[in-house]
């Protein structure tokens, strides 16, 4: 049984068919996906393979050639509300527009290099979306973001500017940001690759409590402990296929495919 | 021998002229200016292509005409069209016309040197693509975009004197009347040389300042 089945119901996100070329690369070849809310889905793969592109599909950074995207309600959205795109259907740029921002209201992003807004204070690149783009209260979105702050370790940070913070705090900062817009849908882009070693434990730790707290997410990382303690479902990419998937004990312990040895292999041991 | 008399007694008008006419048309122009420059360049960047080869000819016209080739068609030029002018309003569509020509280039380059990450990261937030440019993109560009906009200004400011070509009141009209009343041209054009140097002294002092400010959001 595949970790998707478990919980029951519909997945949250659905993704069939997902392609996507840049010139003549093509990058995705018709990948298909799905999870359910709360689990963790980690993303591994050698350099190039297509993850970053597959995140930025799903939150509407990146316009995919083809391929179904379906997002389905939360409980306080009501079952039948759900976002349903269709790429290969035609679309012109207002459309195009529209569905990016419908995908972005459901999902947000964690980047690699974390884009703070450098002349933003801590808090408000927290608040900056609840209260621009969700025009939410300022006081309840500020009393929430310092709540969110504080679960982080950051709340005595809130009037820094990002270039007094290391890099771990800023890329805690990062996520605060992208809760703080109550996503169904977490993405995350190898948020601990540009870190020292020393401090990819804290941004880790902050990962996995979000996932006992329920978070739906989908992480691109190298990462592999986190990924056995975490992960419900891995997906090992390659060459814009998912080559393989499986729980991660199965797929650590037991890889089927050739390609994904060698990418283990290699993590492990990579003299 | 300085006349110090006619000295004390020049800088009165030549001052004045400064005030009400130097200053106010140099800040009007400025302003406009800038407006015009933020159109162009957005224009440029836009990646439409009518509006992006406009954008391209007009700062091409105006950074390839000199300034008081410009200010003599609109003031001098355009009446034989039966559109009059007054001096001051021609005197600052020239001037601010001018200012868009150069300043979108500047502004335009700012736009571009801001990290593709920073647009995204709004967009990641659910921002359009007008709310990303004026919450995360234009104030970052401004801050890369005062030293060379501080130079506009002040090369502007001089340039205000070539107002007094067309009948401006300014600095350096009210100190030709003077030096022709007086005859003593040499005192006169030091003179009115010296209250440009304090205004554009006083300038560079605020330029400095305003520097500070919004360096302090980026480490040193
Ligand atoms: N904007 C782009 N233009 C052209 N090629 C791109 C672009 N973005 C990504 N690519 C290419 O797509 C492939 C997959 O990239 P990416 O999704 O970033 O891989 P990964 O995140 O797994 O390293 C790479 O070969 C990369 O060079
Ligand atoms: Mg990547």
């Amino acid at each position: 049984m595949s970790p998707t089945e478990v919980a029951g119901g519909s997945p949250l996100l659905e993704v069939t068919g997902l392609s996507k070329a840049f010139g003549k690369t093509e990058v995705l070849h018709s990948i298909d996906l799905s999870l359910n809310k709360g689990s963790v889905t980690v993303l591994i793969g050698p350099s190039g393979s297509g993850k970053t592109t597959v995140l930025r599909s799903l939150n509407g950074l990146e316009r995919p050639d083809a391929g179904i995207v379906t997002i389905r309600g939360g409980e306080t959205l009501g079952a039948d509300d759900e976002v349903r795109v269709d790429f290969a259907a035609p679309a012109k740029p207002r459309m195009r527009q529209l569905q990016a921002e419908r995908l972005r209201d459901r999902s947000a992003m964690v980047f690699q290099h974390f884009n703070l807004f450098p002349h933003k204070t801590v808090l408000q690149n927290v608040v900056e979306g609840p209260i621009i783009v969700q025009r939410r209260a300022r006081a309840e979105a500020e009393a929430e973001a310092l709540a969110l702050l504080d679960r982080v370790g950051l709340a005595d940070k809130r009037d820094s500017y990002p270039f007094e913070l290391s890099g771990g705090q800023q890329q805690r900062v990062g996520i605060v940001r992208a809760l703080a817009l109550k996503p169904q849908l977490l993405l995350f882009d190898e948020p601990t690759s540009s870190l020292d070693p020393e401090l990819v434990g804290d941004v880790l730790g902050v990962l996995k409590g979000l996932a006992d707290d329920g978070w739906t997410m989908v992480v691109v990382t190298h990462e592999l402990v986190f990924a056995r303690q975490v992960a419900d479902e891995v997906l090992f990419m390659d060459g814009g296929v998912i080559v393989e998937r499986g729980a991660p004990s199965e797929l650590f312990a037991n890889p089927q495919h050739e390609r994904t040895k060698q990418f283990l292999h290699r993590l492990l041991f990579p003299l | 021998m300085i006349n110090w008399e006619l000295f004390w007694s020049a800088l009165g008008p030549i001052a004045l002229g400064g005030l009400i006419g130097t200053i106010p048309v140099a800040l009007a122009s400025f302003a406009l200016g800038l407006v015009i420059a933020l159109f162009v360049a957005l224009a440029r960047i836009s990646g439409i292509r009518v509006l992006s080869a406009l954008a391209r000819f007009n700062i091409s016209v105006i950074r390839g005409t000199p300034l008081l080739v410009q200010l003599f068609v609109i003031f001098y030029g355009l009446p034989s069209l039966g559109l009059l002018i007054d001096p001051w309003p021609s005197a600052v569509i020239a001037f601010s016309l001018n200012v868009g020509g150069y300043a979108a280039e500047v502004i335009r380059a700012a736009i571009l040197s801001v990290p593709k990450g920073q647009w995204e990261a709004g967009f990641t937030l659910g921002m359009r693509r007008s709310t990303s440019l004026r919450r995360i993109i234009l104030p970052q560009a401004a801050r890369v975009s005062v030293p060379p906009l501080s130079n506009t200004f002040i090369s502007l400011v001089k340039d205000t004197s070539l107002a007094s070509l067309i009948l401006v009141t300014e600095l350096f009209r009210e100190a030709q009347k003077v030096a022709a009343f007086s005859q003593d041209f040499m005192l006169i054009y030091i003179e009115a040389a010296l209250v440009y140097w304090v205004i554009c002294l006083g300038l560079s002092t605020a330029q400095n300042r305003l520097e500070k400010r919004l360096d302090r959001y980026v480490a040193h």
